[in-house]
């Protein structure tokens, strides 16, 4: 999905280029919270995972594959801020090292890939864990639905700017439905892969997944029988439990969510460009570029003309706004609890 | 711990170009771009002289032009893109070898197309001439927040690092038998992807404390100041300034 020069108008880079750096600065700020002076090596070492973990290709079918996009599992494993900065650096990186998406769209890509996908994930995440019981599994299912959200909400983000300043004017309806289309299937791959990933290291090291803090259990000692609570000044070093993925759990989510949302998109996009995406996985795995591809081609819209897109785009409008209302309305609950969890995070070491 | 010694992207040398502080070349690099974006599309010769422009910084940077052309591929997606556009955009409509196009999504093509490989030709001329290092102390002295320069650095510093810990994992798969042909693999995969964060989490941690035993305190002393003096910026910005000159001839024309 990286736009390169010339796609979008250039006021309208600019414009976004402007919202793109003040979401750094809010994020560089509040990095500094997530992180402390710790910032710079860890969301360095962060990004260097998030751009290397783009080049794991996911094989699909018949030697098509994917690669994660990265900004829902960032945004869950280190929390929204450093999340931004991470993939942002990525992008920056990307585009003046690599040439992958345009120099002055630096601003579109950053505040589409960077800036939307982070905050609508972690926002589903958030409002998702409120509902949800706390144990791991529904982190799980809760990041599942996150990423699920993220990349058509970047797909609806492109298209908004593609309405604002696109420099053809392919009918806007077309483009909604080609991008956000493209990318609910994309979208699927990226959950079902952001789910099993966070799984796999809340298996292992629970307590550096950002977005199961508050999942942590009370140590218990069993003392001549009965369970006893560890004195709160020991609680500090408590471990959380090792959880245990269900699988199954997690595959039944994640067969309907996308049964409902394929079936339900499939109805739109029915052509699907196969032989396209075949052609440009072959040609292009070492760029990091093979879904992309076919994210931004209309291909699909071949079999879609004559069908009302206000629907679709309004119904995922809607879904993503929900997700946000409801974390908007527990902010200060979470407030109150990350309030309690850094009190009871383990002293960073001193300056010296 | 150096930034990549000899990485693919640099191309050594010794050239005038070379020899440009980073930031004045970033800047030169950036300021050309939003010249070429911001030509009307329909000046067809404009971008005809743009690409001369970039030719002759890439003859005076010696970097050959197969090197140039290679880089370049990573349009391949974009291309594809364009050549579907004459197609499916609004508009009249025109018949070219019996084949109905819209007339407007011709010239939108066009447009990316043109704009998007001088963008990207201009780049990988960027990046070709100058060192990584160097591009990170281009971007501090163009006033990048120092933290977000830090943060770059560090993931190109560990970059490399991190991928080849990626391939070592893939290795280790590999001479195990497995191989991932489909969907189902995706849970051994995302494993890999799991311990490759905590991996890359856990040297976070140590590289941090290895920092601050070595007197860390939050910001990097900058050793190298780059200073640039005013006949480089001038030689720097001939390439904007010319682009810009093409740019209001468009417009007039």
């Amino acid at each position: 999905m990286h736009v390169p020069d010339g796609f979008i108008n250039a006021p309208t880079s600019a414009v976004t280029g402007v919202v793109a750096a003040g979401a750094i600065a809010v994020s560089l700020r509040g990095a500094r919270r997530e992180l402390d002076e710790r910032t710079a090596p860890l969301a360095g070492l962060v990004a260097a995972f998030i751009f290397a973990v783009q080049m794991l290709n996911f094989p699909v079918a018949a030697g098509t594959s994917g690669h994660l996009l990265g900004g829902a599992l960032a945004a869950i494993l280190v929390g929204p801020f450093t999340g931004v900065l991470c993939v942002s650096v990525v992008l920056l990186m990307q585009g003046i090292l690599f040439a992958d998406g345009g120099l002055t769209a630096l601003g579109v890509n950053i505040t589409n890939m960077a800036v939307v996908t982070t905050v609508v994930a972690y926002a589903a995440f958030r409002g998702l864990l409120k509902v949800l019981p706390r144990t791991p599994r529904s982190v799980t299912a809760a990041s599942f639905v996150a990423a699920l959200l993220s990349v058509p909400a970047a797909a609806l983000a492109f298209t908004l700017m593609y309405a604002v300043g696109g420099t053809t004017d392919v009918a806007i309806g077309k483009v909604a439905t080609a991008m956000v289309g493209v990318h609910v299937l994309i979208g699927v791959g990226e959950a079902t892969i952001t789910a099993l990933t966070v799984g796999a290291v809340i298996a292992v090291r629970p307590d550096l997944v950002y977005g199961a803090r508050g999942m942590r259990q009370k140590l218990q000692l069993r003392v001549n029988g009965e369970l006893v609570d560890v004195p709160a000044a020991e609680e500090a070093r408590t471990a959380p439990v090792a959880a245990r993925t269900s699988r199954r759990t997690l595959w039944v989510t994640g067969l309907a969510t996308s049964l409902v949302l394929a079936g339900f998109v499939s109805f739109y996009a029915s052509s699907s460009p196969d032989g396209l995406e075949k052609v440009a996985a072959d040609k292009g795995i070492d760029e990091k570029t093979e879904e992309h591809a076919v994210a931004d081609s209309p291909l699909a819209d071949y079999g879609v003309k004559d069908v009302t897109d206000a629907r679709l785009s309004g119904g995922l409008a809607g879904v993503i706004g929900v997700g946000v209302t409801v974390v908007a309305g527990s902010t200060v609950f979470w407030a109150v609890r990350r309030r309690q969890n850094t009190d009871a995070s383990p002293t960073t070491v001193e300056n010296v | 711990m150096g930034a990549g010694h000899a990485h693919r992207l640099y191309r050594h040398g010794h050239s005038a170009v070379h020899a440009l502080p980073p930031h004045t070349k970033l800047a030169a690099t950036f300021a050309f771009v939003v010249v070429v974006v911001s030509t009307p599309r329909e000046a067809m010769w404009a971008f005809g002289l743009y690409a001369v422009l970039l030719g002759v910084v890439a003859f005076h940077a010696r970097v050959p032009p197969g090197f140039l052309l290679k880089r370049l591929l990573i349009e391949v997606p974009f291309v594809a893109f364009a050549v579907l556009m004459p197609f499916v955009a609004e508009g009249e409509r025109v018949d070219v070898l019996g084949v109905s196009l819209s007339v407007n999504g011709l010239w939108g093509a066009w447009n990316v197309l043109a704009k998007g490989t001088l963008g990207v030709a201009s780049s990988v001329l960027l990046a070709s001439t100058t060192e990584l290092r160097e591009l990170l102390l281009g971007l501090q002295r163009l006033r990048l927040p120092p933290l977000l320069v830090q943060i770059a650095s560090f993931m190109i510093r560990y970059g490399d690092v991190i991928t080849d810990e990626m391939r070592r994992m893939r290795i280790a798969r590999e001479s195990r038998g497995f191989e991932a042909s489909g969907v189902k693999h995706w849970g051994v995969l995302a494993k890999s992807a799991g311990a490759l964060f905590i991996r890359s989490y856990e040297r976070g941690e140590r590289v941090h404390l290895a920092m601050v035993s070595r007197g860390y305190a939050g910001s990097m002393p900058v050793i190298d100041e780059v200073t640039a003096s005013r006949a480089q910026w001038s030689h720097a910005l001939t390439l904007p300034f010319a682009a810009l000159v093409v740019c209001v001839l468009g417009w007039t024309l």
